[in-house]
C-alpha cells in the first residue's frame, strides 16, 4: 500500500487548528476511509472513543466490525491483530497506557516482529500498535512509562513517536500504510494541549526520517515525543543568553535516522540527548554510541544525556524531578560547552 | 458430567507429604498408579467409533457411514506419517537434524483432524503437527529446515492453509482466533460451504494465558474456530494433572461453547468429531473445543529422556491402543483390504523414507546473507548495511584465512 500524499477529509477545511489528539483522530479516520481493511482494536475505543478520546466517533461512523471494543487482554489484542493481518487486514491496536503493553509483549516480540522473517517474506505484518506514553499527568503507577527502547531493541519492529499535531496527522496514516509492524508512541500529556495549523493537503515528510526543527550553532539537542517541546523551550531560553542550540526531532526510533544528527554534531561538536526513559541500555545510549563512532573527531565533549532515572517511574509527587526539564537540559548544555 | 477424576490423589496410608524416600527423583508408586489411571481411561464421555481391538462401535451423535476406501486412505496416511516421523527421528540420531519433535502415537489425532479440514480452511499448528502438515499438502521435507537449522519455516502458509510452526507455547491460539474473526468479518461464515479455522495445541498449552484469551475472544466474537487440543498426557515431564483439576474438554463450558473429548487414537472418531466441529463453525456456531485424548509414545523431543519421569508400564498400556494397528485389524477383519494393499503401503512408505532421507542429506547450508533477509517487508538500509559489511568481512578470508581479520582492522 502506497503511503498517502494527499488525503481528502470530507468537507473539512484544508488547514485546521488541531491538537495532537484531534490530529490523530482525523488521521485515523482518513486511513479508515482510504482502506476498508483498516480496523481498530482496543479497550474502550468504541462507544467511549478511548480513554483519551483518540478514536472518538469512529465506531459510530465505521461500525462495530471496524472499531472493536475488545475484551480486556493485551496479548489478545496483539495476538488477534496478527491473525487478522494474516487474513489481509491492517489492524491498528490501541494499548490504553504504556505500562499495560507488557501482557502483549510476548506476542509483539515472538510473533509480530518475527513472522515476516520466519516466513521468508511470505507473511506481512502491517500492524500498528498505538501506545500513549510518558509522564507528567499526575497518574498512578503504570500510567507514565516510556518503554520505547524495549521495542527499538527488537529486530522486525519499527518504532516512531510524534511530537506535534502535524506529524500526528501524517505519521499515523503513514504507519498504517507501512507493510511492517509499527509501534506508534504518542505523547499523552500533549494530546489536548496547544493547537497547530494542520494542512491536510500538504506533502508530508517521510515517516522514517528525523528532522532539524530549530537550527543552531553552539550545541545540538536531540529528543522525540514529549521531550521535544521541552528542548525547544530550552533552546529559546538559551538563545536569550546568547547560546544558539540546534534541536532535532528524531521522529523515528527504529530505524534511527541519525544522518541529520551526525551532520549537526560535526558542526556544533556538542550533543545532549534528551528522553524521559531511563538511560541505561536505552535509545539514548544507542545514539551516544553511534555518534561517537561517526563523529569521533568532531566531538568537543562527550555525548551527555538528560533522561529519566534508572528507577521505576516514581509516585506522581516526585515526577517533576524525574522528568527532564528546561533547567536540567540547560545544565547539561553548560557542562558540555565548558568541557 | 461423569468423567475420570483428575484431581490430585491424597497419598494413601498417611505417608507425610515430602517424607524422604530412597528413590529420590523417581515417581512414587502412588504417582504411577494415578498416572496410569488418568492416562488409560478417557472417561464415559470419550467419543469412540473404533475400539483398540479394531471393532466398530456406534455413537448416537457422531456415527457415520465408513467405507473401506476411506479407511484404507486413513490407514495409508497414518503409516506414511509415522514412517516419516521415524525416519526424521533417525536422521536426528545420525546428526542430520539438530533436533526432532516426534509425533509417534498421535497419528490418528492429527490425520483425523487434518482430513476434516477443507481447502478453504486454515490450520494453525504448534510444532508437532507433522500429520496435519501431511494432510494439508505441505511438502514433508519442507519441515526439515526448522529442525536442521537452515530456516525457521519455508512453506507458504496461504497456499497450503497451514500456518508456520509456532514454538512459543500457545501463541498461535490467539493468532488463529484473529484469523477466524477475519473469516467472519469477511462474510465467509454462515452456510455449509463456509470457512473455518482449526488451531492445534497440547495439554501443557492449556495453562497458557494466550489459550485462555483465545477462548474468550473466539467466544465473544463467535469465531469459526475449532480449538483442537491434543492431550498427549505429558508436557515434557509434567503430567496433565499439573495443568488442570478438571478434564480439559470441560473447560469449554466456562467459555460458553461445546467441549468434546474424543479418543485421539481413533482416527474415525477424530475425523467425525472434527467434521462436526468444523461444520458447526462454518455455519456460525463456533467455537468448539475438541480434546483428543491420546499419548505421546516417544520423547518430547530427541533431547528428552522420558525414563526420568514415567514408567514403561504406561507406554506398554498405550501400545495396546495403537492408532494404526486398530485400523489394520479392522480392515483385515472386515475384508476391507487384502495383503496386497498392506504390502503396497509398506513399499510406498519405504520409498518415501528413502526420498526424505536423500533430501535431508543433500540440503545445502543457507548462504550467510539469509541472516539478513526479510527482517522487514520494506527496504531496510540499516540491515542491508550490516549485511554488506559482514559479507565484505567474510570475503576478506577468500584465499587467506588471516586476510579478513586484517581487512577488519584497516576498517
Amino acid at each position: 500500500m502506497a503511503a498517502p500524499t494527499k488525503t481528502p477529509v470530507g468537507t473539512a477545511p484544508e488547514v485546521q487548528q488541531l491538537t495532537i489528539g484531534k490530529s490523530l483522530n482525523i488521521g485515523l479516520r482518513a486511513a479508515m476511509e482510504a482502506d476498508p481493511k483498516v480496523i481498530i482494536l482496543g479497550e474502550d475505543v468504541g462507544k467511549l472513543g478511548g480513554v483519551f478520546r483518540i478514536t472518538d466517533g469512529l465506531q459510530k461512523d465505521f461500525g462495530e466490525q471496524r472499531v472493536l471494543d475488545t475484551p480486556l487482554a493485551e496479548s489478545g489484542i496483539i495476538g488477534t491483530a496478527i491473525g487478522l493481518a494474516i487474513r489481509g487486514y491492517r489492524p491498528v491496536c490501541e494499548i490504553q497506557f504504556d505500562g499495560f503493553v507488557f501482557p502483549g509483549f510476548d506476542q509483539i516480540v515472538s510473533q509480530l516482529a518475527k513472522l515476516h522473517y520466519r516466513s521468508q517474506g511470505k507473511v506481512r505484518m502491517p500492524v500498528v500498535v498505538r501506545i500513549p506514553f510518558g509522564g507528567g499527568i499526575g497518574a498512578v503507577e503504570h500510567h507514565s512509562e516510556s518503554p520505547e527502547s524495549l521495542f527499538a531493541h527488537v529486530a522486525g519492529l519499527k518504532v516512531v513517536s510524534c511530537s506535534n499535531p502535524v506529524d500526528a496527522y501524517w505519521m499515523i496514516q503513514q504507519a498504517i500504510a507501512c507493510d511492517d509492524p509499527v509501534l506508534f508512541f504518542e505523547p499523552k500529556r500533549l494530546y489536548h494541549q496547544k493547537k497547530a495549523p494542520v494542512d491536510t493537503t500538504a506533502t508530508p515528510d517521510p515517516l522514517f526520517a528525523s528532522r532539524v526543527v530549530r537550527p543552531g550553532t553552539a550545541a545540538t539537542l536531540v529528543a522525540y515525543g514529549p521531550s521535544l517541546g521541552v528542548c525547544l523551550d530550552a533552546a529559546t531560553a538559551a538563545d536569550e543568553d546568547g547560546t544558539s542550540l540546534e534541536v532535532i526531532d528524531l521522529r523515528t526510533l527504529s530505524p534511527l535516522d541519525l544522518e541529520p544528527v551526525f551532520e549537526s554534531v560535526r558542526r556544533t561538536g556538542h550533543l545532549v540527548v534528551v528522553s524521559e526513559a531511563p538511560s541505561e541500555a536505552s535509545l539514548t545510549s544507542e545514539i551516544a554510541a553511534r555518534v561517537q563512532q561517526e563523529c569521533f573527531y568532531s566531538l568537543e565533549a562527550p555525548v551527555l544525556r538528560v533522561t529519566g532515572f534508572d528507577t521505576p517511574y516514581p509516585p506522581a509527587k516526585l515526577e517533576e524531578g524525574y522528568l527532564p526539564d528546561l533547567d536540567r537540559i540547560l545544565h547539561a548544555v553548560d557542562r558540555s560547552l565548558a568541557w | 458430567m461423569p468423567s475420570v477424576d483428575h484431581r490430585p490423589q491424597p497419598p494413601p496410608g498417611g505417608t507425610p507429604v515430602g517424607a524422604p524416600t530412597t528413590n529420590a527423583g523417581r515417581p512414587s508408586a502412588q504417582q504411577v498408579i494415578a498416572g496410569l489411571r488418568a492416562t488409560s481411561e478417557g472417561g464415559e464421555d470419550l467419543v469412540q467409533l473404533l475400539t483398540p481391538e479394531g471393532e466398530r462401535v456406534h455413537h448416537p451423535q457422531f456415527d457415520f457411514d465408513v467405507d473401506a476406501e476411506l479407511l484404507r486412505g486413513l490407514y495409508r496416511d497414518m503409516v506414511l506419517v509415522r514412517r516419516f516421523d521415524r525416519e526424521a527421528n533417525a536422521l536426528q540420531r545420525q546428526g542430520q537434524l539438530g533436533i526432532w519433535v516426534p509425533l509417534l502415537g498421535q497419528e490418528a489425532a492429527q490425520v483425523g483432524a487434518g482430513r476434516a479440514l477443507r481447502p478453504q480452511d486454515m490450520a494453525f499448528p504448534s510444532y508437532r503437527e507433522h500429520g496435519v502438515a501431511w494432510c494439508r499438502g505441505v511438502e514433508m521435507t519442507d519441515l526439515f529446515g526448522i529442525f536442521r537449522g537452515t530456516d525457521h519455516g519455508s512453506w507458504d502458509p496461504r497456499s497450503t492453509g497451514f500456518h508456520l510452526y509456532t514454538i512459543v507455547i500457545g501463541n498461535q491460539c490467539l493468532n488463529a482466533a484473529g484469523y477466524a474473526m477475519g473469516q467472519r468479518f469477511d462474510g465467509k461464515v454462515g452456510d455449509a460451504d463456509g470457512e473455518a479455522t482449526m488451531v492445534f495445541f497440547g495439554d501443557g498449552a492449556t495453562s497458557q494465558g494466550d489459550v485462555h484469551e483465545a477462548m474468550v475472544w473466539g467466544a465473544v466474537y463467535d469465531a469459526p474456530l475449532v480449538f483442537y487440543c491434543q492431550n498427549n498426557q505429558w508436557a515434557i515431564s509434567e503430567s496433565v494433572e499439573r495443568q488442570s483439576r478438571v478434564p480439559l474438554y470441560q473447560r469449554a463450558r466456562g467459555y460458553g461453547f461445546p467441549g468434546i473429548r474424543v479418543d485421539g487414537n481413533d482416527v474415525l472418531a477424530c475425523l467425525a468429531v472434527s467434521n462436526w466441529a468444523l461444520d458447526e463453525c462454518r455455519s456460525g456456531n463456533g467455537p468448539v473445543l475438541i480434546e483428543a485424548f491420546t499419548y505421546r509414545m516417544d520423547a518430547h523431543t530427541t533431547t528428552d529422556d522420558p525414563t526420568r519421569y514415567r514408567l514403561t508400564d504406561e507406554l506398554e498400556a498405550w501400545k495396546l491402543k495403537d492408532p494404526i494397528e486398530r485400523v489394520r485389524v479392522h480392515l483385515i477383519r472386515e475384508g476391507g483390504a487384502d495383503q496386497a494393499f498392506f504390502d503396497e503401503v509398506q513399499a510406498e512408505s519405504d520409498r518415501f523414507a528413502g526420498e526424505v532421507r536423500e533430501f535431508c542429506f543433500n540440503m545445502p547450508d543457507p548462504p550467510p546473507e539469509r541472516t539478513f533477509a526479510n527482517v522487514y517487508a520494506e527496504p531496510s538500509p540499516a540491515v542491508d548495511a550490516q549485511r554488506d559489511e559482514h559479507l565484505a568481512y567474510l570475503a576478506g578470508f577468500d584465499g587467506d584465512e588471516h586476510a579478513g581479520a586484517d581487512a577488519w582492522r584497516k576498517h
